[in-house]
């Protein structure tokens, strides 16, 4: 199954608003509990000197040097974009990496998954990580597992980064449907793919930040010229506007 | 070989339990999820006021602190040399009769010689009232050192406080801007709005030295020096004086702007000028006559003088049209230049007036006055630590509110809003109580708001009557305590020696002490009869924090989830504007280990040493445990901890206890909520329909209308003693400073910390609460500390390039109080004389069952040790102890801290440890020890020995 | 990317091994009897202890056979039918050469192509990976078939043998020279990774995570540019010039053994390199490349 769809249906994925994320790291661990709850992600010397463990959304802090104006903070949320041509797919040699038809979604089958770590080569944005204890692949699933989970409550049905994301900086739908609010979001703010030369034609889009500095609005005039009327006369001249 | 094909309906668990998180402040509900009894998935809870379905890093990793090792599993008793963390594990029994056995004496004979503080507590009205009924005066929260500036700025000027008492109007604000705001109480509601104004394109302004998070992503940032946002502020306000552009209909109805000010020399300069009955007064405009503050058609005369009297507003306007308030003359030492204050003050202006708005909803004032409809300044404020950790902050927060008031925008649509229990003025809140009577309660609760040097709590010959000092001349207004003087105060015996020191979740011997080895030392010395200076502590805390291997008797807590809690209307509820609203919590799970919810044991306690209210009248337990206290506890009759469900389940707010309330709340999502009606939800402290939808829920007895206080007379009656009137009358050395931090409109001086600056230390010095993170309490949960293990001293690239810093070095950062030696790294997006760094990562070695060689306990480290809880020695302060704090609250000034930042070659510090450095504490008996084989052999192996 | 010593001794080992069959198949060196038992071993040996070490880079071996699943797609599964196809078709041919049974050359000619092509299948697993711009050239398979050409060369004793030798070293030179420019002619950057290019110029602020992950571990492998100079150096010397030297010096077959030995060295360094200096673009979200 490592051969790409040459269409989905419908095509699942997140925009991720640059201007609205403050870096709080919500969905870092909504992500990692879910998935562990579902299909675990281990850590290893969780409460040593090394730890480390297996995560499938990380939240990076970037410092922008920004001509004419203050250096800014950018956060920057990270996670499989479910590219079109998913080079991380046409890799794998067992096929436990798959395209979705239906919608997209880009998984890992993990009873197949011999744990060669191809895929997460392949993968130019860093969206694979190995389970150490596992010994198989993991990614983000966009909660496969959720989305049309019919136990959940229907509003409950997005990835549990998205439900979960303080600032509504993270938003879920079909990029197919022009009329779906990721699609209206890309086309308003200018919506962007990550390293497009790789040529992996990404799912997921990012927001840029907006532009930031002082307001327009017009200078204040001095009521009067104070230091010839004193105290008294602005007093007189502010309170007849009464 | 096909696509896979999926279960997608796959069920997530067998069981949702509604609780309320606990992993910071800001208390969300969430749903845990359980497989077998096994808590398998935290998610926040859609229904929930506060969070409405969204979930922080921290409470989603929840599940990670249920599971810690670093659990305590049982009572323990000291056994080896205070700070060495032997223990033995005891019975719940031994440990109670233990604690009974030295507190009851106390309590016969000198009560105030146990001081009760709690630190990140949440039943604050439970351990008030159990520290009032024991009888001694010394009891306060954390408050101190956390946020009494904000509150009692708050309160005192518009009866309500920033924090997470009030919040923007999120949905109709259109310029939102934030002074010295960054993650914090109120932490997923703040979100929550940023997000909400992002989502329509509303703009955010923050004012902060350090541009992360909300910062990060406002529309403008104003990288401000540290503790001149109160001169920045106050130049906003001589900006729109300048140009009239200030809300004097909003002043002249809802302010104290119009009541006359006593011009006369003598004892009664300054306060109101008061009529027969002895109430302040205005000129009505249409008559020119005196007229009542609170009468129906009276149009006050802002600009009003009567008999050599003059309004309020004269006094503002000639004090804030002083030229030294003018940007170019604040400029430089705000670090923001004048340009962009005035063009500040012109977006808040032309947003406040140009574009306001106005609600169609008619209301009637408390004057009988008829209203149309509500009009809005859509401009918002929101300020925390920023503002509150500085000896100015009292003022500073006064001075935003001030500003807030002048463009008319507090409780009008679009602008800033309370919530439930406030707006509640200085006049309905109790003052401070302390007088102590062997055997018996305090005659009040310990913390209230002062009205004049009548209220101070003194002994007979002048001397504070509180370990901490609290109420005292040298803080009059420290409605929360002052918690971080408490371990000094008491190691000093200063005001005087203390027998039992009794702490709940306070990590005193760590990161919430400033000063912190110092105070580790205070906690272990011994006086010339060989015994401890501060000779009893007993210590609650759920974990193995730094604080346990300070104690000599612990009380193991629960985790949150296995516990019963109430966020109470009398405490810190969970209102929102448009609603009030208090929570629970309960055990979804049961503990597995010999731990008890403190405050059951507390109630045991109590009911043990036969303190009122927690016996029966045969002398046994009044109550079984915290539940059912919290169900049947009557603070006032028909008033008890929870509003919902009272009475026959269908009373709220007042009625009489439900044996079924827990139940209810259970069903209800650990939750209740009361909503304010549509014609009450604005210009509440005015609003006729607001006030008694207040009295109907309980939240007071009569309705409380007042006026917002530009002009504080309790602030005047301390200057008045400062000058020299009155019979109460301050020692010397605090006369000046009164006399300066009281003055009774909001103003500016310069924070304490900034005399350091003449002894070589520049540089000022913050700490941040990172996103992820809370207090110390992260540090041990295993996702929690991947993502934020390690930290680094920002440098800005000023100091960084001047000294040639590179990437992985160190700098050794000293101020007047210690040295420590640090990982730096470069941070352009700050302000060009300030440093920072996240707070609580560092931990100290051996504590939290953490490795010895962990991140945290090796090159993590905490500013505290910088910080002195004292002022220098100086000749003014006549070698007396003062506290590095705010002279008006008592607030621990953090924020204040200078130092100087030195950058350290290889050769001279070898890389991977902080300094200072410290011994590893003993590892106490605790849930994960069992898995500490590995570690204890490391120690053996001399690998994770201390240096 | 992290030279992890399974992958280094896998394409090291499979390569000299697969190099040496494909001049055994093809008839370029035929012995017999026991020299041919010893010789045909010798390749074996090499190639399945080869892929032997590959497995150890597996986190879940028990699916392996699976592998052989995705040959329409995948580098690795055409490597594994090609790998096996090889082995299994030179094997008659071995035991043919052994035992003196005169199967037809052609076969073993074959073979000899289809072990080129496992080779070249084995260079594709790396060449394909655009996110390693360094691989990601025409130059890597021709490194990998010279430097298994030239080790069967040397193994086989061909006359030609010392060229082939210097002819690694050329391809080396080459590829290292058209390497060091890969990663800035792929022109991306910490801005394109993040499309922050569009606002400015970023650089990290804070990493995602102080812990370590299986990203940093696996992808960003940074080696000081003194330390791969003087491997580099070494590489040269010890896979190229040395064996060639010696080669044409008479000293008989102990002098082969040490060139193929110092080759083999020689080709484990470059191997090492190969991985160690190739950078993931990955690594630009953690300022890795600055």
């Amino acid at each position: 199954m490592t051969a790409l769809p040459q269409t989905t249906e419908k095509k699942l994925g997140l925009v991720i608003d640059l201007d609205t994320c403050v870096g709080c790291q919500a969905c870092v661990t909504a992500c990692k509990g879910w998935n562990d709850q579902s299909h675990g992600l281990s850590d290893q010397d969780a409460y040593g000197a090394n730890p480390s463990g297996t995560f499938l959304n990380r939240v990076h802090s970037y410092q922008v040097a920004v001509p004419d104006a203050p250096p800014q903070i950018v956060n920057f949320p990270r996670s499989c974009l479910h590219c079109e041509v998913a080079p991380c797919v046409t890799v794998c040699p067992t096929g436990a990496s798959y395209k979705r038809a239906e919608d997209g979604i880009v998984l890992v089958n993990e009873d197949a998954c011999i744990g060669c770590g191809l895929c997460a080569w392949a993968c130019p944005y860093g969206a694979r990580e190995m389970d150490a204890d596992q010994g198989v692949m993991k990614k983000c699933t966009l909660c496969v597992d959720r989305i049309e989970n019919e136990t959940l409550p229907e509003e409950d049905r997005e990835p549990a980064c998205v439900r979960t994301c303080p600032t509504n900086a993270r938003h879920f739908g079909d990029f197919n449907d022009p009329e779906s609010k990721v699609s209206r979001l890309v086309a308003d703010r200018g919506g962007y793919d990550l390293m497009p030369d790789m040529g992996t034609k990404p799912t997921n889009k990012y927001l840029p930040p907006r532009n930031k500095g002082p307001g327009t609005a017009s200078p204040l005039a001095p009521l009067l010229d104070i230091k010839a009327t004193g105290v008294a006369g602005w007093l007189d001249r502010m309170l007849g506007k009464i | 070989m096909g696509q896979p094909k999926l279960n997608m309906s796959k069920p997530v668990s067998d069981e949702i339990r509604q609780t309320t998180c606990y992993m910071c402040a800001c208390r969300c509900g969430i749903n845990v999820h359980l497989k077998a009894g096994t808590v398998t998935y935290i998610e926040g809870n859609r229904d929930h006021p506060i969070n409405k379905g969204v979930l922080c890093a921290k409470g989603a990793s929840g599940i990670m602190q249920v599971t810690a090792p670093s659990r305590l599993r049982a009572p323990l008793r000291r056994v080896g040399p205070r700070g060495s963390g032997a223990y033995e594990e005891i019975s719940w029994e031994e440990a109670l009769q233990t604690a009974v056995a030295w507190m009851k004496p106390l309590r016969e004979t000198a009560p105030e010689k146990l001081a009760f503080f709690t630190g990140r507590d949440q039943s604050q009205s439970l351990t008030g009232w159990w520290a009032q009924n024991f009888g001694t005066p010394n009891y306060a929260a954390h408050g101190g050192f956390c946020s009494v500036n904000m509150a009692a700025g708050g309160i005192y000027t518009i009866g309500g406080a920033f924090w997470e008492f009030g919040q923007p109007d999120w949905d109709r604000t259109k310029l939102f801007v934030m002074f010295g705001v960054a993650e914090d109480h109120d932490s997923n509601p703040i979100k929550i709005g940023i997000g909400k104004l992002k989502a329509r394109g509303a703009r955010v302004i923050s004012v902060n030295p350090i541009r992360t998070g909300y910062s990060a992503v406002a529309d403008d940032w104003i990288g401000i020096t540290p503790g001149t946002d109160g001169l920045l502020i106050l130049s906003l306000i001589h900006c729109l004086f300048e140009a009239g552009k200030i809300d004097l209909d909003y002043l002249a109805q809802w302010t104290n702007a119009p009541l006359l000010v006593n011009g006369a020399e003598g004892a009664d300069k300054g306060l109101f000028s008061r009529n027969a009955e002895s109430q302040p007064f205005v000129i009505d405009r249409t008559s020119g006559h005196p007229a009542p503050w609170d009468g129906k058609g009276v149009q006050p005369d802002l600009g009003a003088e009567w008999q050599g009297n003059r309004t309020v507003f004269r006094h503002m306007a000639e004090e804030y049209l002083k030229p030294e308030h003018a940007p170019e003359a604040v400029a430089a030492r705000c670090g923001v230049p004048a340009a962009r204050i005035r063009a500040l003050a012109a977006e808040l202006a032309e947003v406040a007036f140009e574009q306001a708005i106005t609600l169609d909803r008619p209301w009637t004032d408390f004057r009988g006055n008829q209203h149309n409809g509500m009009p809005g300044r859509p401009v918002s404020f929101h300020a925390m630590r920023g503002i509150s950790a500085h000896s100015n902050g009292f003022q500073t927060a006064r001075a935003l509110h001030l500003l807030q008031i002048v463009l008319g925008a507090v409780e009008t649509p679009g602008s800033y809003r309370l919530k439930p229990p406030y707006p509640k003025p200085v006049e309905a809140h109790p003052t401070p109580h302390f007088v102590t009577t062997p055997g018996k309660p305090l005659t009040g609760p310990h913390l209230g708001y002062v009205r004049s040097p009548d209220d101070l709590c003194l002994l007979p010959d002048g001397s504070p009557a509180r370990i901490d000092k609290a109420f005292s001349w040298e803080n009059p207004f420290s409605a929360h305590g002052l918690m971080h003087m408490l371990i000094p105060n008491a190691h000093a015996g200063d005001p005087y020696r203390i027998d039992t020191l009794f702490l709940y979740m306070a990590n005193m011997a760590w990161n919430s002490s400033m000063n912190s080895a110092a105070v580790m030392q205070m906690l272990t010395d011994k006086g010339a009869d060989g015994e401890y200076l501060i000779p009893r502590i007993i210590y609650s805390d759920a974990y193995a924090s730094e604080m346990v291997a300070y104690a000599d008797l612990i009380l193991p807590d629960t985790t949150y989830l296995e516990r019963h809690d109430c966020i109470s209307l009398l405490d810190r509820p969970i209102s929102e504007p448009d609603a009030a609203g208090d929570a629970i919590r309960w055990p979804v799970v049961e503990p597995d280990r010999e731990v008890r919810c403190f405050q059951t044991v507390l109630l045991d306690l109590g009911a043990r040493l036969g303190l009122p209210g927690m016996v029966t009248e045969d002398g046994g337990p009044k109550f079984k445990d915290y539940a059912d206290y919290i169900v049947n506890h009557q603070r006032r009759p028909g008033v008890g901890p929870l509003m919902g469900f009272r009475g026959d389940g269908m009373a709220t707010g007042r009625g009489a206890p439900n044996p079924d309330q827990m139940q209810r709340y259970i069903d209800n999502g650990a939750f209740a909520q009361a909503h304010v009606p549509e014609e009450a939800a604005f210009m509440k402290p005015w609003n006729a329909a607001y006030q008694d939808w207040a009295v109907k829920l309980g939240l007071y007895e009569s309705p409380q209308p007042y006026l917002f206080s530009i002009w504080s007379e309790p602030m005047r009656r301390f200057q008045l003693a400062a000058e020299g009137f009155g019979p109460r009358q301050p020692p010397d050395h605090l006369r000046d400073r009164l006399r300066r931090a009281m003055h009774p409109l909001p103003i500016w001086y310069a924070p304490f910390g900034d005399d350091d600056a003449a002894y070589g230390y520049p540089v000022h010095a913050l700490t941040q609460r990172p996103m992820d993170m809370y207090h110390s309490w992260g540090s041990q949960n295993a996702w929690l500390r991947q993502i934020r293990g390690r930290n680094s001293l920002y440098l800005p690239t000023k100091i960084w390039q001047a000294q040639g810093f590179q990437p992985g070095d160190w700098a050794r950062v000293s101020s007047r109080a210690g040295v420590i030696t640090v990982p730096v790294a470069h941070m352009a997006a700050l302000n060009e004389n300030t440093v920072w760094t996240w707070n609580a990562i560092g931990k100290r070695k051996g504590a939290w069952a953490l490795s010895t060689d962990a991140p945290e306990a090796t090159t993590g480290f905490l500013l505290n040790h910088l910080i002195s809880e004292l002022l220098p020695d100086t000749a003014s302060n006549g070698g007396v102890r003062l506290s590095n704090s705010d002279p008006v609250t008592g607030q621990a000034a953090w924020f204040d801290q200078r130092v100087r930042v030195e950058r350290v070659a290889a050769a001279d510090h070898a890389r991977g440890t902080s300094e200072p450095a410290f011994d590893a504490l003993g590892d106490p008996p605790r849930a994960g020890a069992s898995k500490n084989f590995r570690r204890k052999f490391l120690d053996l192996a001399g690998k994770g020995t201390p240096r | 990317m992290h030279p992890a010593p399974s992958v280094i001794l896998f394409s090291t080992l499979s390569g000299l091994g697969f190099g040496f069959l494909a001049f055994l198949g093809a008839g370029l060196l035929i012995p017999s009897g026991w020299a041919a038992f010893f010789l045909w071993g010798l390749g074996y040996g090499l190639a399945l202890s080869g892929l032997l070490a590959a497995t150890f880079h597996l986190g879940n071996p028990k699916n392996a056979l699976k592998a052989f699943s995705q040959w329409r797609t995948s580098w690795l599964s055409r490597e594994a039918w090609a790998s096996v196809a090889t082995l299994l078709i030179l094997a008659p041919v071995a035991l043919s050469d052994w035992l003196g049974l005169g199967l037809p050359r052609i076969i073993g000619v074959v073979g000899a192509m289809l072990a080129l092509l496992t080779v070249f299948t084995t260079a594709m697993i790396y060449t394909q990976i655009k996110a390693v711009p360094r691989w990601q050239q025409t130059l890597t398979p021709v490194m990998f078939l010279t430097f298994a050409i030239a080790g069967g060369a040397l193994l086989s004793g061909q006359a030609w043998a010392p060229l082939a030798m210097l002819a690694v070293g050329g391809i080396l030179l080459a590829l290292w020279r058209q390497g060091d420019g890969a990663f800035a002619k792929a022109s991306q950057t910490m801005g394109t990774a993040t499309g922050l290019d569009r606002l400015g110029t970023p650089t990290v602020f804070e990493p995602a995570h102080t812990a370590g992950n299986y990203l940093m571990r696996e992808m960003i492998h940074v080696v000081g540019r003194k330390h791969a100079k003087k491997l580099r150096v070494l590489a040269l010397i010890l896979a190229s010039a040395m064996p060639a030297l010696i080669l044409l010096l008479p000293l008989g077959l102990p002098g082969l053994a040490v060139a193929a030995l110092l080759h083999l060295a020689g080709a484990l360094a470059a191997r090492w390199l190969f991985f160690a200096e190739a950078e993931h673009v990955v690594g630009l979200y953690y300022g890795a490349r600055d």
